[in-house]
């Protein structure tokens, strides 16, 4: 404890959840700012869903995707009711679960949305606030054998700071305009989210076959959250104590229980898929339209344009290169970042919603609510204010170019597009960025000198 | 049911034909209009007692034309229909055409039941008869055929009905012209050497306000045993000649004036050889001139027709100056037509590039009568109609169609097709709508001058319509008071098909004049993003120690020299 005053030690280690604080009173506490945040999340929601502003908002094509528009939700239900299969024309691209859920629940579609968003914050929520304990856990544990040096002291996270951080996780995913707009289009994007948070959530409990099965939902629901499995095994590893180390027999036959765990649920998930409509034809509809896009509707991506004005005989080669941009960075930051696996989901679900072959804004929206949990970081971040600059200004241009182009007609494809590209290269600095911060903090548990001077990096 | 009324629909002559293995007829019609244009339909029919199917290998033609004999025994072909249409029919001014087609090309064919590959049966005859006619019918492949389940059945004998063996599509940005009519004529036994086709001359047939030109060939039953068939090849030209353009305002018509040519004689090869001018209203609208005292009276689209006939086989009809020119002078121009019993028309809504809606309106104008109408659209994949979006209206009420045939689009593979039963109630306009969006393709998908629009076939409405004459049951005709009380059944209703406009619809397009800039700078984009995280990926951190200024320096040497640990 030598060199920190006695006061600052003791108001940064004491973390309010810690048992012997009461986990009750501090759980009541918490719980009522968050109800507050899902009611008022909620209020906005049910507003927009009543105003006329719904329906311009489920025609947006930043919004909904081929895949994920609610309108083709309801032409696959339609299709079903005509007798016709729903995959034999190529306008509905959802998993047959979802038209099975939908099914049922069309009527309440708005509430259905509605849930999967409050579903997402509080399954992001607790995660967060699970995962911060075990940060903290760490933090004291280095403070008390003295491993910081004095000048890191900024960088130590303050209880207070944690304890709004699952909050402000919450509420950057629920207030979220993208996260909004997306809901009031009723973009099964929502769904898609639920399904990966409820996985965040499930492997920060340590709880091995659930986050197995919710990674295999959502791989099921797209193919991109594929990637994830490396962070989740990492993590689980982690927890349990398993070294990393490919020589060792735990290692392996972890991983052999978690791979048995996700291919046998997935298994059945495609089983049950087949039975509920009797044909494999919803194979190549789903997953061979998000690996081949066939469809060239514009957003915010880099598909659209690029293979509209594609040449024909490259096309196969430039869409292998585009969608193993996706899967290809998995293993290299598996092997950097395998001390930081949350870290890593974060970079993965960032690398899946910039690269994907169809990305709508709740797919930013998902790992936008991540920043927070690094924001004592953000001193380390360049260009900070020149990215959100851009990224809001793009998100205000879209709309405009797009009125230019499609309606007025005084402006041409070119303008979206360069939009589109912006937009995009704010978007792809944003994990290099996040990374290089997490390497500095990296830094900062080593038994290390000042950090400040750390700041001259040292490359090859 | 259809290839009764169809039948039914053409004034036919009713000889006892003779012996001979094949037989020849050619006729015109000439129907003055109340707008004041004249309409011109040409039929010559080509009747064949042969079997092509039986394995039997014909090779002696005589009458038949050997190119379409030989594509019916290649292709296993049982009926065929081809109509080349320069023009939109205006059934609201001109009534019914007697033989309809819509704006382009228009290929229907029904295959025989032994064909096992019929797409590429299908593929290979298109390319055939394009090469036979001359016109684009090899752009038809998957993404406009469509195989309707109730708008196109056989017209000839036979009752097959497994749509397996039916093949429809359209071209609706088909141009008709010249190149398309000479191969047409060719397959005439007299050519235009003689006979009525010596009237087919292109630079007047194409200075008209429509032309179609089609080639039928069905089955047909020998006699009416129908112990046996016999092919029947029809090969129809239907003209509108415009009141300005060939008239100079003058409402005067003469053969000479229409074609530019007047008859001499029948084609040597005909059996029978006949003009038909449809006199109904004469005498208080027009006159004729030579006049004719051959009368004939048909059934015609419901309606009870009166016609002088000339028939060209008797040497009497060409007179002393041995041609044969007719003359049609108006004297009044008002009197009002008949309004056709069924009218549709179709637009498209909306604004943008985005989303749009397609109107079809179907006019039933019959007092008290409705009736049922099968309605076809085939629309291409790059307009993605969205099924639940479907309305039919009429008189402000929900009308649910009794049967709906969707088949959903494939992208760049087959187009959407919608066949619905509407019943149409009585005097009222039922509108069908559907929502669409448009598809940005690539840019080598685009046809050339992509801003100009993508057209989109006529919809088609095949429907057994209430007869007019059934409709009079004030019996306002003379007619023998027992023959009126009851409809009788072939009078009761007759087959009708209207084909709307087709659309022309504007897409979103690309840039086309970029693809390498796009090229560039997308992979520039995704390159700064791979180069972002390989940086990060290969730069290791390390704790590197500030250099000590100088005087700290000298300091420390200073130290060292003493023995003392460095600052």
């Amino acid at each position: 404890m030598s060199g920190l005053p006695g006061f600052l030690i003791d108001d940064r280690l004491h973390f309010p959840s810690c048992p012997s604080q009461g986990g009750q009173r501090f759980l009541v506490e918490m719980a009522a700012p968050l109800t507050l945040l899902l009611v008022l999340a909620v209020t906005i929601r049910a507003a927009l869903f009543r105003s006329s502003l719904a329906e311009l908002i489920a025609e947006r094509v930043e919004v909904v995707s081929p895949i994920t528009a609610w309108k083709r939700v309801v032409e696959g239900l339609a299709l079903l009711d005509l007798g016709v299969s729903p995959y034999s024309g190529d306008v509905f691209h959802e998993t047959p679960l979802i038209i099975y859920l939908f099914h049922f629940v069309v009527d309440y579609a708005e509430i259905t949305f509605m849930l999967a968003d409050v579903i997402t914050a509080v399954a992001l929520y607790m995660a967060v606030k699970d995962y911060n304990k075990q940060v903290f856990r760490k933090q004291k544990f280095a403070l008390e054998a003295d491993r910081y040096p004095l000048d890191c002291l900024e960088l130590i996270r303050s209880p207070k700071e944690m304890y709004y951080i699952p909050l402000k996780v919450a509420m950057f995913y629920l207030l979220n305009p993208f996260t909004i707009l997306s809901c009031v289009a009723k973009s099964t994007c929502g769904l898609n989210n639920a399904v990966v948070a409820l996985f965040i959530f499930s492997t920060i409990k340590g709880n091995t076959l659930l986050s197995a099965i919710f990674l295999c939902l959502a791989t099921y629901q797209s193919i991109y959250p594929l990637t994830l499995c490396a962070p989740a095994m990492l993590y689980l590893m982690q927890r349990q104590y398993i070294p990393v180390n490919f020589r060792r027999a735990s290692f392996w036959w972890f991983i052999a229980q978690y791979l048995f765990m996700y291919l046998g649920s997935l298994f059945v998930l495609i089983c049950l898929s087949f039975f509920l409509l009797g044909s494999w034809d919803y194979m190549p509809s789903v997953y061979g339209f998000i690996l081949s896009v066939p469809d060239l509707t514009p957003n915010i991506g880099l598909f659209w344009y690029f293979f509209a004005e594609m040449f024909e005989h490259f096309r196969l080669f430039f869409l292998c290169v585009f969608q193993i941009n996706v899967f290809f960075y998995t293993i290299p930051l598996s092997v950097k970042l395998k001390e930081h696996p949350v870290f890593l989901i974060f970079m993965q679900l960032a690398v899946i919603s910039i690269f994907k072959s169809y990305p709508t804004v709740g797919d930013i929206a998902l790992y936008m609510a991540f920043l927070p949990v690094w924001s004592h970081l953000y001193r380390f971040l360049r260009n900070t204010f020149l990215v959100s600059c851009v990224l809001l200004a793009c998100s205000t241009l879209f709309p405009v170019l797009w009125h230019l182009w499609i309606y007025a007609g005084s402006a041409n494809s070119n303008f979206y597009y360069a939009i589109t590209l912006l937009f995009n290269v704010a978007q792809v600095g944003q994990p290099g960025r996040s990374q290089r911060r997490l390497l500095i903090e990296s830094l900062t548990e080593t038994p290390c000198s000042p950090l400040r001077k750390s700041q001259n990096e040292k490359s090859y | 049911h259809y290839a009764a009324a169809q039948k039914q629909a053409e004034p036919a002559v009713l000889q006892p034909t003779p012996q001979p293995k094949d037989d020849f007829q050619e006729e015109l019609v000439v129907r003055p209009l109340h707008s004041g244009d004249i309409y011109a339909s040409f039929q010559f029919r080509t009747l064949w007692e042969t079997d092509f199917m039986r394995g039997n290998k014909v090779s002696h033609y005589r009458l038949f034309p050997k190119s379409l004999g030989q594509v019916i025994s290649k292709f296993s072909v049982r009926e065929l229909h081809i109509s080349f249409t320069q023009g939109y029919w205006r059934t609201m001014q001109w009534g019914q055409p007697y033989l309809p087609s819509p704006p382009g090309a228009e290929l229907w064919v029904w295959f025989q039941d032994s064909v096992t590959d019929v797409d590429a049966t299908w593929k290979e005859l298109t390319n055939v008869l394009s090469g036979i006619f001359c016109a684009s019918l090899n752009f038809i492949d998957s993404t406009n055929t469509v195989q309707p389940s109730a708008s196109f059945k056989p017209l000839g004998i036979g009752n097959v009905t497994d749509h397996r063996f039916l093949r429809y599509a359209t071209l609706p940005r088909e141009i008709v012209c010249t190149e398309n009519l000479t191969p047409w004529k060719k397959l005439l036994p007299c050519g235009s050497k003689a006979g009525l086709a010596v009237l087919l001359k292109s630079e007047k047939l194409f200075h008209s306000s429509f032309h179609s030109q089609a080639v039928h060939i069905r089955p047909v039953c020998q006699d009416w045993q129908c112990k046996t068939t016999s092919w029947e090849l029809r090969q129809t030209l239907n003209v509108v000649f415009d009141l300005h353009n060939s008239g100079q305002g003058k409402r005067e018509w003469s053969l000479f004036k229409m074609f530019s040519r007047t008859l001499t004689e029948a084609c040597p090869l005909a059996s029978s050889s006949k003009i038909y001018i449809d006199i109904t209203d004469n005498p208080e609208q027009f006159e004729l001139s030579p006049a004719t005292s051959l009368l004939s009276q048909a059934m015609v689209l419901g309606d009870r027709r009166t016609f002088s006939v000339y028939d060209l086989t008797q040497q009497d009809t060409f007179g002393s100056v041995r041609s044969l020119n007719l003359l049609i002078r108006w004297k009044s121009t008002e009197g009002d037509m008949l309004r056709p019993l069924l009218h549709a028309e179709r637009y498209v809504a909306g604004y943008g590039l985005q989303t749009g809606e397609i109107h079809t309106l179907m006019y039933n104008h019959h007092p008290y009568r409705s009736f049922p109408v099968l309605l076809l659209d085939s629309v291409p994949w790059y307009l993605r109609l969205y099924i639940h979006t479907l309305t039919v209206t009429s008189k402000g009420k929900d009308n649910k169609p009794s049967y709906i045939h969707y088949q959903p689009s494939k992208d760049r593979v087959r187009p959407h097709l919608l066949e619905m039963l509407v019943q149409l109630p009585p005097n009222s306009v039922t509108e069908v709508t559907v929502q669409f969006e448009r598809a940005l393709l690539k840019w080598t998908e685009y046809t050339p001058d992509p801003n100009h629009g993508f057209y989109v076939g006529s919809s088609v409405i095949s429907s057994l319509v209430p007869s007019t004459v059934a409709m009079d049951t004030n019996s306002t005709r003379e007619r023998p008071l027992f023959s009126s009380f009851f409809p009788c059944k072939e009078e009761s209703s007759y087959f009708v098909r209207v084909y709307t406009e087709p659309l022309l619809v504007n897409l979103p397009t690309p840039d086309f004049s970029m693809p390498y800039n796009v090229i560039c700078l997308t992979c520039t984009v995704v390159a700064v993003g791979y180069g972002s995280l390989y940086n990060l990926l290969t730069r290791s951190f390390q704790i590197e120690e500030p250099s000590p200024g100088l005087a700290k320096r000298i300091a420390n040497v200073i130290r060292k020299m003493r023995g003392v640990p460095p600052l």
